[in-house]
């Protein structure tokens, strides 16, 4: 009965997402080439001895070249961009890897590195025949050392898979995003994947040890060490973090995983203003203190889109603003006592209208997949715009009903959620489907606006091929002209994910 | 008007994966996230609408169990019972406490505290029984409706839908009637902050079985509890023939 109970949640999610896989192939997304008018660099185009000679290093069940099996490789899980890639490539070793890449420097083929095909910004998926280095079969993990917490695993293991197996040693993943059962380890570390709980563990560049990568030339770069303290030269694993496999294919990582908590708690609140948000945000921090581990917001069109659209349960009745708040920490009571003043202030001072708490696991998991799933709510309606920005805490949420305003009805939902303790808002704009005219309206105003209040335009998605011409709203000339010099010494050929994060020119 | 007893049990969390001792004599619940059996809260929850309907006058919540049921309680009064009733059984005692028990101890209840309704999940998700309601209307010797997925008041009784096999009966009790909730009788609701606040100063009676007079001797013994056997890999095959060659050679064909 157990598992039957389990099964009704785990049906809601599956059931989306085989919706989403039935309207992909259902409807073919424009290819991307077209749709942003790219130019095809002046690449080789993979002949059938270059498929031979994949073939005589993988075999022939890791080469993958029919229509059908390929497709699925060519679009983001947003159905924003499509590419045309003939061939996919599945290695399970490092040495494959550096084999393939060698070849294909060589021969002058661009190569797109791919992980779960999660990211948001079209940065894992070909724009043109690119060919795709899927590295979802390098999916073992190599060792954990349960003193340290130093997880060494292969770059192709699902983030949700490597979750539960430290788990179970009383450790976590530093890392936690709605994509957990999907994405990819190496494709996090490639992406400098932010999340839910950033607040409390810290982004990437801290809590990444050790890299294995793969330069264009084949080169293995081993940078793989698990020490905390390591200040011997330059410290070249932070040049993968982030920089979306245009340096290098990441292959393995070492991983700082931090202690299981013992005591979890979730509260879900309606609140009445942002302003509230940001004072109950403070509150927080002074209140709760170390065992804050996450603090989101949505609006009220993010909860009701989601709840509407994937009939997900709202715990609470229907507020202007909702609140996730939760608290890791080592001893219950210990935490229970904080929440509790907290809660018992912040109902009385009027910041919290109404909400629910709880340590249940089956019940903050509700909550948790309620706030996750607004990412994905969106796309039963048609196309959904997403932009993912850095703002100063006290400028949050102006966006979004400037947006509101400009597109008036051409949008079917405009909404806001994220992570408020990083500055860290995602906005969706919902529409019946892509259009140039609503495309002109958001970009580049969205990034404009951003680039006037300090903010950066992309958070944690990246720059992927959506971003690159709009990069400069964020980083200086200096830093771009330097960037680009590094892209020339670490692949001359410009092999590796062409057309993404760098500009043409700067 | 009528008083509502609904019995709610505190199991490991449906969220948790289970693990069982390595001596097999049952699964490792120390330091282990519990909550209160999803099926109660299903009947927590109906009995509170039948007071918000004002079809019942008073729900008392009982749960059987060490200290920590208590935390269940707190959890079925912030939902919207009215009192709550722990009888203490820890220990020992507790490993072998079984439906006729639970049963015998919610009987005497219900006629301690006059109680026109006893509402139980249909089913602990830790031990699947499916016993206490059809015992305790047996002890009772009161009318049953089981795998309710609906309840509503007629002249003079209660209609029951009920989940069986293949479709939905439905049955008209009289009251005094045990029920047992099934999956969709309703949708718990999340209790809200103030009322978790208001639950702590709600009425929670301590009592044991020996005051009601019951005896917890264990009438079965578990021999051994197991893992599930694990599925085996499955393999990849070049063609149709090896296919057929290999179910034949399993004498699956």
């Amino acid at each position: 009965m157990l598992n039957t109970i389990r099964l009704l949640v785990q049906c809601q999610n599956k059931q989306y997402v085989l919706e989403q896989i039935r309207c992909a192939s259902q409807v073919l997304p424009q290819l991307s080439a077209e749709k942003y008018n790219v130019k095809r660099k002046d690449f080789a185009t993979v002949q059938s001895s270059d498929v031979n000679f994949f073939k005589t290093i993988l075999g022939n069940e890791r080469v993958l070249t029919d229509d059908n099996d390929v497709t699925p490789f060519n679009i983001d899980w947003i159905k924003n961009c499509r590419g045309q890639s003939k061939v996919v490539l599945k290695p399970k070793s490092t040495q494959e890897v550096s084999q393939i890449l060698s070849y294909c420097n060589e021969k002058k083929l661009a190569v797109c590195p791919q992980g779960g095909n999660t990211g948001l910004v079209g940065g894992s998926v070909p724009v043109f025949d690119e060919v795709v280095l899927n590295l979802m079969l390098m999916n073992n993990i190599v060792s954990l050392d349960e003193i340290s917490g130093a997880l060494i695993c292969e770059a192709g293991c699902v983030l949700e898979n490597v979750d539960n197996y430290v788990r179970e040693r009383n450790l976590i993943m530093p890392l936690d995003l709605g994509a957990k059962g999907t994405c990819q380890v190496g494709g996090n570390v490639s992406t400098n994947a932010g999340g839910l709980r950033l607040l409390r563990y810290g982004n990437l560049h801290g809590s990444i040890l050790g890299v294995e990568a793969v330069k264009a030339d084949g080169i293995i770069i081993d940078c793989l060490k698990t020490l905390k303290k390591d200040n011997t030269g330059y410290h070249l694993k932070h040049l993968f973090i982030g920089s979306e496999g245009t340096l290098g294919v990441v292959t393995k990582v070492a991983i700082h995983c931090p202690v299981l908590p013992k005591a979890v708690t979730v509260g879900f609140f309606g609140v009445e203003n942002f302003e509230n948000i940001l004072q109950l945000y403070k509150s927080a921090k002074s209140s709760l203190g170390e065992i804050l581990s996450a603090f989101e917001m949505a609006d009220r069109d993010a909860i009701s889109s989601t709840v509407k659209n994937l009939n997900l349960p709202n715990p609470i009745s229907d507020y202007p603003f909702y609140v996730l708040v939760e608290t890791h920490g080592s001893d219950e009571g210990h935490d229970g006592e904080k929440l509790n003043r907290f809660l018992s202030k912040e109902m009385e001072s009027g910041l919290i209208l109404d909400g629910t708490v709880t340590s249940e696991p089956g019940k903050m998991q509700t909550i948790w997949n309620l706030r996750e799933n607004i990412a994905g709510a969106g796309l039963r309606h048609g196309y959904v715009f997403k932009y993912d920005v850095s703002l100063p805490q006290k400028h949050y949420y102006e966006l979004v009903p400037k947006i509101k305003q400009r597109l008036g009805d051409k949008a079917i939902v405009v909404c806001g959620y994220g992570h408020i303790g990083d500055g860290n808002i995602h906005i969706n704009v919902t529409v019946p489907e892509y259009t140039r005219e609503v495309a002109g309206l958001l970009e580049p105003y969205v990034f404009e606006e951003v680039s006037a209040l300090q903010g950066s335009i992309s958070a944690e998605h990246g720059v992927g091929f959506r971003k690159p011409h709009y990069i400069h709203y964020s980083k200086d000339r200096s830093a771009l002209q330097l960037m680009h010099q590094l892209k020339t010494l670490m692949d001359p050929n410009g092999i590796l994910n062409p057309y993404k994060v760098l500009p043409e020119e700067c | 008007m009528s008083r509502v007893l609904v019995g709610v049990k505190r199991v490991i969390d449906y969220a948790v994966k289970i693990r069982v001792k390595p001596d097999k004599s049952g699964v490792v619940t120390e330091g282990v996230k519990h909550s209160m059996n999803p099926f109660d809260e299903i009947a927590v929850e109906e009995a509170v609408r039948m007071k918000e309907k004002k079809l019942a006058s008073e729900v008392v919540a009982v749960s059987c169990g060490p200290a920590q049921a208590q935390e269940t309680l707190r959890t079925a009064l912030a939902m919207g019972a009215d009192r709550a009733i722990h009888v203490e059984v820890a220990g020992a005692e507790y490993e072998t406490l079984q439906p006729i028990h639970v049963a015998k101890i919610l009987a005497k209840l219900s006629q301690d505290e006059k109680a026109d309704i006893v509402i139980v999940g249909k089913q602990a998700i830790d031990d699947d029984s499916n016993q206490t309601a059809q015992m305790t209307a047996a002890i009772l010797d009161w009318p049953q409706g089981t795998f309710a997925s609906k309840v509503e008041k007629s002249d003079g009784g209660l209609t029951v839908t009920r989940e069986i096999d293949g479709g939905l009966e439905v049955i008209k009790t009289k009251v005094p009637a045990v029920i047992s909730a099934d999956l969709r009788l309703n949708e718990p609701r999340y209790a809200t902050l103030p009322n978790i606040m208001k639950a702590k100063k709600k009425p929670l009676k301590k009592i044991t079985a020996k005051d009601l007079g019951i005896d917890l001797a264990p009438r079965i013994k578990v021999v051994s509890v197991e893992d599930p056997p694990v599925r085996q890999a499955g393999s990849v095959l070049p063609d149709v023939d090896t296919l057929v060659a290999k179910l034949k050679e399993g004498g699956h064909v």
